[in-house]
């Protein structure tokens, strides 16, 4: 057991390096709006954030990351562009399920982390950069992908506009995903509509139901997508490469489906700005669906840096997010790269070295 | 000394004394209706007591009773990591009842789980809110609308008359426990097509840490080794 008191050390080491890399500290309210707030997180983290309830300010809950709430700073006051640090504590329940694990995860840990706001092309480099130097000692497994690459992939499928739109929905959730994805691709089968005697109830208006109903029917004149659609999809969705090898994979993919090409650029772009760094990139691995398993509000660039323990979770993650500025932005809008290091985690590897 | 946790009122107690009368143990309350005291003749070092059946998991896990009658919706529910915590002894055959998702039975595009779902999102489009689903088993809903990856949903607390939520427009589906769907149907909700979250009865559960020689020795008396 790595006493507290030792993660906090490894905290303020790190948030110092961040304060070097030019992060201005930031210190962010532990206790946060939830209604507000709470709608912006993927499913993982809404269902654990610990909610409460304050006479005066509402709904609240215990932080449960920083991006979102030094996001909401920035655009309400920040100029551009800005590096912002911080340390502190989330909090996040752990439901363990039917049985308890050997070694349970934390609900309350410590997150150091940097955000960079910038139009810079070159800013996911040196966010990457960061982070990649700060852990180069602790050996962990890099993973780098781009969330943008898949969507951009969806966006350009020759369906019609309900059937893109439901799946770029879906993309995070794989097994819905892969059911929509295999059910375009067969004869649509008619939806009957059961007559109901049943009163009108709720707030979901008949309106609602008719139009949904109006949607089906239409969706029952669907030609099904072309086989090879899926196939492309599935290699790109399967790509996994050392970041060195990836680049003539990707232009490959771009052949067969041109719409990726812009994010293609960008990705061997950034490529070569991480290696200009100095960094090995046949140390780092490409999955193109890294992003799928990352927080919901990543929509471009995606990492982590995992270490080899069974059940840990990454030791460091982070990612693009320029959709998350523009709904907190309220039409502003800036893009937006950030990463956390869970300091815990560094002090326990350092402590096993 | 064991001490077995029963159902303190109602059908769940009378079927779980005639469940234990069968096997030569006859459970009785001592005193008045009004009394929370029971007897048990027929073994010896086992005490009976009374109990509201949502109380009984945590009285077990917390080692206050050794063997207890209640739901295994309630056990899993309410415990978290509950197969560490009690073991299932044996099923008892009665107070079946299935946790299921209902909607509104006038929705006429909404069979399944993939209806759902796609309505969900609808919803909240339309509406700037997240679908409200209406329960008071907040663990099992969640993890089962995760692992079938339904998003776009919150779960609102209902911890009684959860049928009506919908037609006050607190919220637009429930998940509840339901036996014989009577109160589902007359309140003008209708199960979605799918396999229930969890099928429930009565259950004798007992505290892991009481396994024993003791406890042994009464699961055998009542033929259940």
């Amino acid at each position: 057991m790595i006493p507290k008191r030792d993660k906090q050390n490894v905290g303020q080491r790190l948030l110092a390096a961040f304060r070097d890399a030019g992060g201005v500290e930031v210190a962010p309210d532990l206790l946060l709006p939830a209604e507000s707030l709470l709608d912006l997180y993927g499913e993982d983290i809404r269902a654990r954030a610990y909610v409460t309830a304050d006479p005066i300010r509402g709904e609240m809950m215990l932080r449960p990351d920083f991006t979102v709430p030094v996001v909401q700073a920035h655009m309400q006051n920040g100029a551009e562009p800005a590096r912002y640090c911080y340390l502190g504590e989330v909090f996040r329940k752990q439901d363990m399920g039917d049985t308890h694990p050997a070694n349970p995860r934390d609900s309350e840990y410590l997150q150091a982390g940097f955000e960079l706001f910038s139009r810079d092309p070159d800013a996911d480099a040196e966010l990457f950069a960061l982070f990649h130097d700060l852990l180069l000692p602790l050996g962990l497994t890099a993973q780098i992908g781009d969330m943008g690459l898949l969507l951009d992939a969806v966006a350009a499928l020759p369906l019609p506009d309900t059937r893109r739109d439901a799946l770029m929905h879906q993309i995070w959730r794989p097994g819905r995903f892969r059911r929509l994805l295999t059910s375009f691709g067969e004869p649509s089968i008619p939806r009957s509509f059961p007559e109901s005697d049943s009163p009108w109830a709720g707030l979901r208006s008949e309106d609602e139901m008719i139009r949904r109903m109006a949607r089906l029917k239409s969706d029952a004149a669907v030609a099904p997508l072309a086989p090879v659609w899926s196939e492309r999809l599935d290699r790109l969705f399967a790509l996994q490469a050392p970041a060195n090898e990836v680049a003539p994979m990707l232009y490959e993919l771009a052949q067969d489906m041109p719409a990726i090409a812009p994010a293609v650029d960008r990705i061997t772009a950034r490529l070569r700005a991480i290696a200009d760094r100095g960094i090995d990139l046949s140390g780092i691995t490409f999955d193109a669906s890294h992003g799928r398993t990352t927080l919901e509000y990543y929509d471009g660039f995606t990492f982590s840096f995992t270490a080899d323990r069974a059940g840990w979770p990454p030791v460091a993650s982070g990612g693009r997010y320029d959709a998350l500025t523009r709904v907190l932005g309220k039409g502003r809008e800036i893009p937006a790269v950030g990463g956390i290091i869970r300091p815990g985690l560094v002090a326990e590897l350092e402590g096993a070295a | 000394m064991i001490r077995l946790g029963v159902p303190s009122k109602g059908r769940l107690m009378e079927q779980t004394f005639d469940w234990f009368a069968d096997r030569g143990v006859t459970l009785s309350r001592s005193g008045s209706d009004r009394e929370y005291a029971g007897r048990v003749e027929g073994a010896d070092g086992v005490s009976l007591v009374l109990l509201s059946a949502g109380e009984i998991p945590r009285e077990l896990a917390a080692g206050r009773i050794e063997l207890g009658v209640t739901g295994t919706d309630l056990v899993r529910e309410k415990l978290a990591g509950w197969r560490d915590l009690v073991a299932e002894v044996a099923p008892m055959g009665f107070g079946h009842a299935d946790l299921i998702i209902a909607v509104p039975a006038c929705w006429r595009d909404c069979s399944d789980l993939d209806d759902l779902a796609a309505i969900a999102r609808d919803f909240r489009e339309e509406h700037g809110f997240r679908l409200r689903i209406a329960t008071k088993y907040h663990r099992l809903v969640r993890a089962w609308l995760s692992e079938h990856e339904v998003a776009d949903y919150q779960l609102v607390d209902s911890q009684g008359a959860t049928e009506g939520t919908v037609a006050n427009q607190t919220a637009e589906a429930i998940a509840d426990i339901t036996s014989s769907g009577a109160t589902l149907r007359a309140n003008n909700l209708r199960i979605l097509d799918e396999e229930p979250i969890l099928r429930s009865q009565a259950t004798l559960f007992a505290n892991r840490a009481a396994m024993g020689p003791t406890m042994n020795a009464f699961l055998t008396q009542l033929g259940l080794t």
